[in-house]
């Protein structure tokens, strides 16, 4: 109890000393040791759980187990890795100008609270508090995607604004149908929201109110997972925020969106006992990978590129988890982590790319080994993860995912094989050239922070090879939790 | 005296419904933000009175918070930031008005197929009004979509979530307090994030028409 309110308490205490000295020399260090703090309460608490098992709090209103314990401590890690890559990043923005002292402390004071609220959201028991604090979650990353008050940041933070509010408001009116659901069965009040208490009765509650509610639940948290045909909103926001952002959007926002999918998915199979939940996000999950795949070929921006790339995993992992069944949860759940790593890894390794090119126009960045061949090697080594090749963990999820789709669905895994070739094309063809070749970019006046990429494809690597039997038999608890 | 009263739960649901309309198709802005005080007002009205035929007191509390934020708070926001960015009225809406309203009567009769199996298992005395909270949200929406301008936009979201209120009343005698407060908070915060944008909207393009918004396309 303690390492959770810890875990809840870093980040906000760290929210507010920013909104004072965010602008300062000490303001990149103190986001990072906020994080740090952040990051040792997360293994604490997952140390707490995996001894104990699952555990509520304060009344009821937080719940931990092996589903969202790995997610916290995801979230926590990304958050601390993104810091560090975030203070040499921004500096290096705010000596060209992009950046004011006033921008740099909403930016800080809003990426703690954006922490904080994710964590808030993962944590509860509460649906209406889940809703509360995704909305919460994606009112901070609007402020912090408008940060440079260009045209095109503004246009991409009100699309982004308005999409949203309209997506999560549907999640509201489905969580609203819940709460109705539950009072028939066991009275009104705050019980009846409790996830832990729906999920004692689920088999009971009423299956035309659970249907529809499901439908607005995955539509309205569908739009913050970047599912087509609701996901418009998710490439501008990636291209025209600063990259630290984008990279925990992809890594780590999208994730608890769909952790939120996941829950109600729960609750809804319960109720309903005819997979119709599961079809639907199949259905979801394989038109994304489809129609993503397909459009990374038009891509000129490098941002844009990888946006896409996310829209399509978010998509693969949804229908996963649309499958079911023991196997396809828990390549869904490994390739959320996978996916998660990855693709912040690569979104460093991207920002300074574009920093070092001064554009994000992919033709113009050529040659980025010979001026540095630690960003350059990071890019391409990212790419190839996220692209599944072995060894790296993100084959080892889509093999489980893929050979899943053989056995339940057997029409479906031809269309994955295709998208993912189609990926594979459009991806490496960018890259390649960016990589290798004649130069044209320059030398950057901070050194950049390559620590946080290798890390990432460093664990990514490793969990690839081998995947310690503490964290397999956690994510088979998980993927047993969501059954089928 | 309690018959009139569970009547009148209709009439203010009704009164919501044409309210949602009015709101699709006025283009003064100032009118608007009248249209957006008068649907709060009923909200509250709504609310007492729910609150008083169940005898349940935390719709009272809840009561308190909609007026003071939706009647007087929001309102004095909304007049303060038409006044200092002197927005008067809307440009031409992408569609027209007689289109907007044959759309707006679609989406009312899809509410209400949508929602009376539904609203026949609910226990609250409000479920029928449950189809008008909902169709109330869908014209919301409409009026986010079609409008051009940032204000009205905003102003939908606002009315959107003024819906959604009435729907938890309507259903379910409203959500628990501690989310009730959330999500008016989260609406709080939304508006004050949405007036910031709008200045440096303006300050960027000289005007608040948001269809200079559209550099960024899908490609």
């Amino acid at each position: 109890m303690t390492a959770l309110t810890l875990l809840l308490a870093c980040p906000i205490v760290g929210a507010l000393l920013l909104a004072g000295l965010g602008h300062t020399r000490i303001g990149a260090e103190v986001n990072i040791a906020a994080s740090a703090a952040t990051t040792a309460c997360a293994l604490w608490l997952a140390a707490k759980v995996a001894a104990d098992g699952s555990l509520l709090a304060y009344g009821e209103l937080f719940y931990i187990d092996s589903l969202n314990m790995f997610l916290v401590t995801l979230t926590a890690f990304v958050g601390l890795t993104t810091s560090i890559f975030s203070r040499p990043y921004m500096r290096i923005e705010r000596d060209h100008g992009r950046m004011t002292p006033l921008t740099m402390r909403v930016y800080h004071a809003a990426y703690q609270l954006f922490l904080a609220m994710m964590l808030f959201a993962l944590t509860t028991n509460n649906l209406g508090a889940l809703w509360v604090a995704m909305e919460a979650a994606t009112l901070c990353t609007v402020l912090l995607v408008s940060v440079y008050r260009t045209a095109a940041a503004l246009e991409a933070a009100w699309k982004y604004f308005i999409l949203c509010g309209v997506g999560i408001a549907q999640a509201l009116f489905g969580t609203l149908l819940l709460y109705l659901a539950a009072d028939r069965l066991i009275g009104g009040g705050e019980g009846a929201l409790l996830w832990t208490h729906l999920e004692a009765v689920k088999t009971q509650l009423e299956p035309t109110i659970l249907s529809l509610a499901f439908v607005f639940l995955l539509i309205g948290y569908g739009t913050k997972t970047g599912l087509v045909p609701v996901h418009h909103w998710l490439p501008d926001a990636h291209a025209e925020g600063p990259t630290p952002i984008s990279a925990v959007l992809s890594g780590l926002l999208l994730n608890v969106a769909l952790y939120a999918i996941l829950r109600c998915k729960v609750l809804a199979d319960g109720a309903l006992g005819n997979g119709l939940p599961g079809r639907a996000m199949v259905v979801f999950g394989l038109v994304s990978v489809l129609l993503a795949a397909f459009l990374l070929h038009r891509q000129r921006d490098i941002k844009r590129l990888f946006a896409y790339s996310s829209i399509e995993h978010m998509g693969l992992i949804t229908f996963a988890f649309g499958l079911g069944g023991p196997i396809a949860n828990f390549g869904g759940l490994l390739h959320m982590t996978m996916h998660s790593l990855t693709k912040s890894a690569i979104f460093f390794a991207v920002g300074h790319a574009a920093q070092k090119a001064g554009t994000q126009v992919m033709d113009e960045i050529r040659g980025l080994l010979q001026i540095s061949p630690t960003v350059g090697w990071g890019l391409m080594l990212g790419s190839l993860a996220i692209l599944g090749m072995p060894p790296f963990g993100v084959f080892a999820s889509e093999f489980l995912i893929l050979t899943s789709a053989m056995r339940q669905l057997p029409w479906a895994a031809p269309l994955l094989l295709l998208a993912l070739a189609v990926a594979f094309a459009a991806v490496l063809a960018r890259v390649q050239p960016m990589v290798f070749g004649e130069t044209t970019v320059k030398r950057l006046p901070h050194p950049p922070a390559l620590i946080p990429v290798f890390t990432h494809l460093g664990l990514g690597l490793l969990l690839g090879l081998f995947i310690p039997p503490f964290l397999a038999n956690w994510y088979a608890r998980a993927a047993t939790l969501l059954g089928g | 005296m309690i018959a009139l009263l569970t009547q009148a739960i209709n009439l203010f649901a009704a009164i919501l419904l044409i309210l949602a309309f009015a709101m699709i198709t006025q283009r003064r802005i100032l009118n608007l933000v009248h249209l957006f005080t008068a649907q709060g007002l009923t909200l509250v009205a709504a609310t007492l009175d729910v609150g008083y035929l169940t005898a349940q007191h935390s719709l009272y509390v809840s009561a308190a918070f909609a007026f003071a934020l939706k009647v007087v708070v929001l309102p004095t926001l909304l007049h303060r930031l038409t006044d200092r960015l002197q927005v008067r009225f809307d440009v031409e809406p992408l569609l027209n008005t007689p289109v907007t309203m044959l759309i707006g009567i679609l989406l009312v009769a899809f509410a209400f197929d949508l929602a009376s199996p539904i609203a026949a298992l609910s226990a609250s005395i409000a479920r029928a009004t449950l189809g008008i909270a909902l169709a109330s949200v869908l014209l919301s929406f409409l009026m986010m979509i079609t409008r051009a301008k940032a204000v009205p936009q905003v102003i939908g979201f606002l009315s959107m979530e003024n819906s959604l209120f009435f729907a938890a009343t309507a259903a379910t005698n409203g959500m628990p307090m501690l989310v009730e407060l959330g999500i008016a908070l989260d609406a709080l915060m939304a508006f004050l994030i949405g007036g910031v944008f709008m200045f440096q909207i303006r300050e960027q393009f000289d005007s608040l028409d948001i269809r200079h918004l559209e550099r960024l396309r899908e490609e």
